[in-house]
């Protein structure tokens, strides 16, 4: 007996919740039909930008899944100065993401050391069959259109930066 | 009783095909509606979602869709399992379902049986869906399945009795276990003299009600009693092993029971298909006119409603009970407090 004010309070609670979802609506988003905006540093896919790539292959190093496969071989460039040596340059040949087995854990995009690599919060490229799911890097290019501009920076960060 | 519109003049193939009609309407649109309405959006609303909404307008045709899936899945039988009586566990549970309906009042005329021992045979074929689910958890050859069953065995055993003595407080004071008899009962009757809402034993037998509608909740295992399906701990209990149209046949059982439990519950508490008499200057069961006989199941499709909306109500509300918790509650609460009940509502019947 003592117990049934607390029941009737969980009564209460659905009943209100059944009442706030006839009146005001559902938290939920009917998915396909209208979407939700991802928030901002969504981790939805990773975009690759070529140039900047040097094929150093510590983001494959990295990976905690083994799921970047990177092939690269060596290029002399024209020399910068006239009369100068040719330069040796990396050109990369295969950049592979595979989105089977990548965890969106991020350590590959922290570890970049020439911003090649960017966090996109799109996500809507899933497969019916799961080899599509390694994404070369003209598709991994394709998603740089996709990236948001780097946020701001926090106040006096920049400051730091310059010490 | 006037002539009965279906023993009226139809030959003795008519009646029977229109029984056993009303009998599958009596026990499908009970269970079609409660699922929709209250499983698939009552359910979804009180957690702020939406529900089913791609299959028809606001998902109405749901139902079609989940029920031709069911069809098309694989009806497996596990290797080690007592075939036959696996196969059949599902009709039993379903049969006392239908058996069930059979004594259900729904207008003057328009019943399928009316016999003197109405809440007796209902409440002794209520049981037989504890068979089905024993067999169906033994027979599956399965730990969960076999768990599972056993739970529900030790369950619906307990909350029998509670709603068995429940039923007796109403039965003292109509004094008859004829169901039609107790409709007529609550709705001629009255209250101190007046009888403008008749006399419906909600209000006498309050405590009957209460410990009737949780002995419902407990013998249709859902939720606060969901023990013996219990997901998180036994997968799915008894229904584990079934798949295809032998888990439909269960599911088909569990809602439509929920839906006859209702009926009955409306028939024995709130006035049944009946309103009030003295609204109309009836004062037999043959002055009632006909029309009571489309208006009857309306009404009792409404209550029916009312009642099936508290048990999902509860359903979505409330976490599940130990298993001794459940137990010490049916015997050390429910019984005893019945048995009080029992003897005022006798010591009054004698003293008024």
């Amino acid at each position: 007996m003592p117990k049934v004010p607390g029941l009737l309070k969980g009564l209460g609670v659905t009943l209100n919740t059944l009442k706030r979802t006839t009146i005001d609506g559902a938290n939920t988003v009917q998915y396909p039909h209208e979407k939700e905006a991802p928030p901002v540093r969504a981790r939805g896919v990773i975009a690759l930008r070529e140039d900047n790539c040097t094929s150093c292959m510590l983001c494959a190093r990295s990976c905690p899944d083994w799921c970047i496969y990177i092939e690269g071989h060596k290029e002399l460039a024209p020399p910068r100065r006239a009369g100068g040596k040719p330069r040796q340059v990396n050109k990369l040949d295969r950049f592979d993401i595979d989105y089977a087995l990548c965890m969106y854990c991020g350590i590959c995009v922290e570890v970049c050391p020439f911003d090649a690599l960017f966090w996109s919060p799109e996500y809507e490229y899933s497969e019916p069959r799961i080899a599509d799911l390694l994404h070369d890097k003209v598709k991994l290019g394709e998603w740089m259109e996709t990236v948001p501009e780097a946020p701001a920076l926090e106040a006096g960060a920049e400051k730091k930066g310059k010490k | 009783m006037n002539a009965a519109l279906l023993a009226a003049d139809l030959p003795y193939w008519a009646q029977a095909l229109l029984r056993v009609l009303g009998g599958v309407v009596a026990v499908l649109l009970p269970a079609g509606t409660i699922v929709y309405v209250f499983l698939f959006k009552m359910m979804s609303f009180m957690q702020s979602r939406l529900g089913p909404m791609e299959a028809g307008p606001y998902g109405s045709m749901q139902l079609f869709a989940e029920v031709g899936k069911w069809l098309q899945k694989e009806d497996i039988t596990p290797e080690r399992a007592d075939r036959f009586i696996f196969k059949i566990a599902p009709l039993v549970v379903l049969v006392s379902t239908f058996l069930l309906v059979a004594v259900v009042p729904f207008g003057p005329d328009a019943w399928f049986t009316n016999f003197e021992a109405g809440v007796f045979y209902m409440l002794a074929v209520s049981s037989v869906s504890v068979l089905g689910i024993l067999i169906a958890g033994w027979a599956s050859a399965n730990k969960y399945s076999l768990l599972g069953g056993l739970r529900a065995a030790g369950q619906l055993i307990a909350y029998e009795l509670p709603m068995v003595l429940a039923v007796i407080g109403v039965i003292i004071q109509a004094g008859t276990m004829n169901l039609q008899d107790i409709v007529f009962a609550q709705n001629a009757g009255s209250m101190f003299g007046w009888d403008g809402l008749g006399n419906p034993y909600i209000l006498t037998q309050f405590v009957g009600f209460i410990i009737f509608m949780i002995a419902v909740q407990a013998e249709l295992t859902q939720t606060p009693f969901d023990m013996p399906i219990a997901e998180s701990e036994l997968v799915s209990g008894y229904m584990t092993e079934y798949s295809g149209f032998r888990f439909l046949t269960f599911f088909i059982a569990e809602f439509a029971t929920a839906g006859v439990f209702s009926l009955i519950a409306s028939v024995l508490f709130l006035g049944g298909w009946g309103i009030p008499f003295a609204w109309f200057g009836w004062d037999t069961m043959d002055s009632v006119d006909n029309w009571m006989n489309v208006v009857g199941p309306l009404i009792m499709f409404t209550k029916m409603m009312l009642l099936s909306f508290i048990i999902m109500w509860v359903r979505f509300s409330y976490p599940r009970f130990r298993e001794d918790q459940l137990q010490r509650f049916a015997w050390k609460v429910l019984v005893p407090v019945s048995l009080v009940n029992i003897m005022i509502t006798a010591i009054l019947k004698v003293a008024f």
